[in-house]
């Protein structure tokens, strides 16, 4: 009962009818569950208490991108790398990887996805190049490049709350799988689009360029700088999170380059409220029968192969149905492992997602069921490059992981 | 003589000096560019893989798509200046290869450039798309290097084992 209903929520998610919230149908089916005693509500009530400062930390992260976005961070971003790296499309390639990169890891993923995106689009354009490499690499950087830090992604930051980790461990310990990742993709992304790489540029058109914001840039610094002292200090590094938006809002309100409305708008409670619901719902499925299966899928221990058959699951399921729902049901079963696997299983819905270029089969199946009857374009370059790179990445990462815990500790 | 001009990022203006050079000033041009709709549609599915976000607007494949309209009006705007002549527009969407063999038929002739390994003579210095467009095109093709040619020194040893005929 709970799966249908836990299926019911996802494909209301990727269907979106009527384009009403997600949360439209994440939350009653929350409160079916609870009344039909698959999970008692104290359960409930504790689930919601253990990802309400998650969900907050995430609010208060997607509203600071946006912030960034407003003060022109993103298009300035955009110019300095046109600058320096547009001799080239290598260069360029280059330059977007490492922009990409630390935006996805700073700003999380959604920052990347929807606001670097275009800017690396017309970035390409401007300088004359062939935009699809660094598209695609913006697309695939989303989610390999989201291993760093707990903020870089929601699933990150529900496994924090899961593995008892600190901020500043959890990113020591990811340090160098986000490195390898990344490394990988460049290598791979270079060979793959050698010949749209070749292509020089077309004398690039001078445009105005956005100043960069430097207030913003010192802001988001010692927000960063912030999540490192408040881990220290044994406080929520979401506090860190909060007062940097705080200060951008406050500036961006006095300055009117955003209202109230706008702000409360990019903070994404009816997503936050998704969350919530999905987050019940999947306890219900985990404690009525399918956590006991995983615990039977998944090894103990972390040693190389244990860790590598942890990612394995946590990549198919999170391509089954997306990585949210998989990275909820695995953590409860990860997490009694200590660090080692609940950060295997994070290697392997942050990186699976990159298989399909909608991130799960889920939602590939639905698109390909709305494009039935028109000429929507084919992506099959973009999942042979997925092919390629998604294994090739998970080796890697986990392999580094498996370093990392036997240098650092966990 | 009808010349169609295929314009590409980066090649296009080894093409359009070619055509200036290569047709008479009566001869009736078309600036023909293809746009990618796969990196648009990446950028949807990119977004669509974000669960639970909701927010259509948000979605950044719809402004990839203005950003790249304007970038192909600038690009024929470049290319119109280069040229010098009265040219047609012809703005396609789709796969390239296949899109500009079918804009070729009846043309009398097509311009293109080499999109590959520009070190070396040879088989390498065609891209895909463009390899596919000079197998398959219906009418001659004017395929000219995008800067110099390189030398006839980087061309391979004869293969040792192969008598001459």
């Amino acid at each position: 009962m709970s799966a249908v209903l836990l299926i019911g929520v996802l494909a209301f998610a990727v269907v979106r009818p009527r384009n009403w919230p997600e949360a439209v149908a994440a939350l009653p089916a929350a409160g079916l569950v609870v009344g039909l005693g698959a999970v008692a509500p104290t359960e409930a009530w504790q689930q919601t208490r253990d990802l309400l400062p998650v969900v907050g930390f995430l609010a208060a992260v997607l509203v600071l991108a946006q912030l960034c976005d407003d003060d022109g961070l993103f298009a300035a971003t955009g110019d300095f790398v046109a600058r320096v790296c547009g001799s080239s499309a290598q260069r360029l390639l280059g330059g977007v990887f490492a922009v990409a990169a630390v935006i996805t890891a700073v700003l999380s993923l959604d920052a990347t996805v929807v606001l670097l995106t275009p800017v690396v689009f017309a970035t390409a354009a401007r300088a004359g190049v062939r935009a699809r490499p660094h598209v695609y690499a913006t697309a695939h950087l989303a989610n390999s490049a989201s291993l760093l830090l707990p903020v870089s992604n929601l699933t990150n930051l529900l496994a924090l709350a899961a593995s008892g980790l600190t901020f500043t461990r959890f990113a020591a310990l990811m340090a160098l799988p986000w490195l390898a990742a990344i490394a990988v993709e460049y290598g791979i992304f270079r060979v793959f689009f050698r010949s749209d790489l070749a292509a020089r540029p077309s004398g690039g058109r001078e445009r105005e360029g956005t100043p960069m914001p430097v207030f913003t840039l010192v802001v988001l610094a010692l927000t960063l700088a912030g999540f490192v002292v408040t881990s220290f200090a044994g406080l929520s590094p979401a506090w860190a999170a909060l007062a940097g938006a705080l200060v951008l809002a406050g500036r961006g309100l006095a300055r009117r380059r955003t209202t109230p409305r706008k702000l409360v708008g990019s903070a994404g409670i009816p997503f936050c409220l998704f969350v919530l619901g999905l987050g019940i719902v999947v306890k219900a499925v985990v404690d009525n029968g399918l956590g006991t299966a995983i615990s039977h899928l998944l090894p103990d221990g972390d040693s190389l192969p244990a860790l590598l058959a942890v990612v394995a699951v946590a990549a198919v399921l999170s391509n089954l149905i997306n990585n949210l729902p998989a990275v909820l049901a695995l953590l409860p079963v990860a997490a009694s492992g200590g660090p080692g696997p609940v950060l295997a299983v994070l290697i392997g819905v942050n990186l699976g997602p990159n298989l399909t270029y909608v991130g799960s089969l889920a939602t590939l199946l639905w698109r390909r069921i709305l494009h039935e009857h028109d000429d929507a374009p084919e992506l099959g370059q973009f999942t042979r490059l997925g092919l390629l790179t998604v294994p090739a990445t998970l080796v890697a990462s986990t392999a580094a992981l498996w370093a990392a815990l036997h240098t650092i500790g966990g | 003589m009808s010349v169609i001009i295929w314009v590409t990022e980066g090649t296009w203006p080894a093409c359009v000096d070619a055509a200036r050079e290569h047709t008479a000033a009566d001869d009736d041009l078309v600036l023909l560019h293809v746009t990618d709709d796969t990196v648009a549609e990446a950028a949807h599915g990119a977004f669509a893989g974000l669960l639970g976000r909701g927010h259509r607007e948000r979605d950044p494949g719809t402004r990839l798509e203005d950003l790249s309209r304007a970038a192909v009006d600038d690009l024929f705007a470049d290319a119109e200046q280069r040229l010098g002549r009265p040219a047609r527009r012809l703005e396609l969407t789709g796969r390239a290869e296949q899109q500009v063999v079918r804009a070729a038929e009846g043309a009398d002739l097509l311009v293109c450039a080499r999109d590959g390994d520009r070190g070396h003579l040879g088989p390498r210095s065609l891209g895909p798309a463009t390899r596919f467009v000079v197998d398959h095109a219906p009418c001659p093709i004017l395929l000219v290097w995008p800067d110099a040619a390189p030398g006839l020194g980087s061309l391979p040893p004869p293969p040792p084992d192969h008598p001459r005929p």
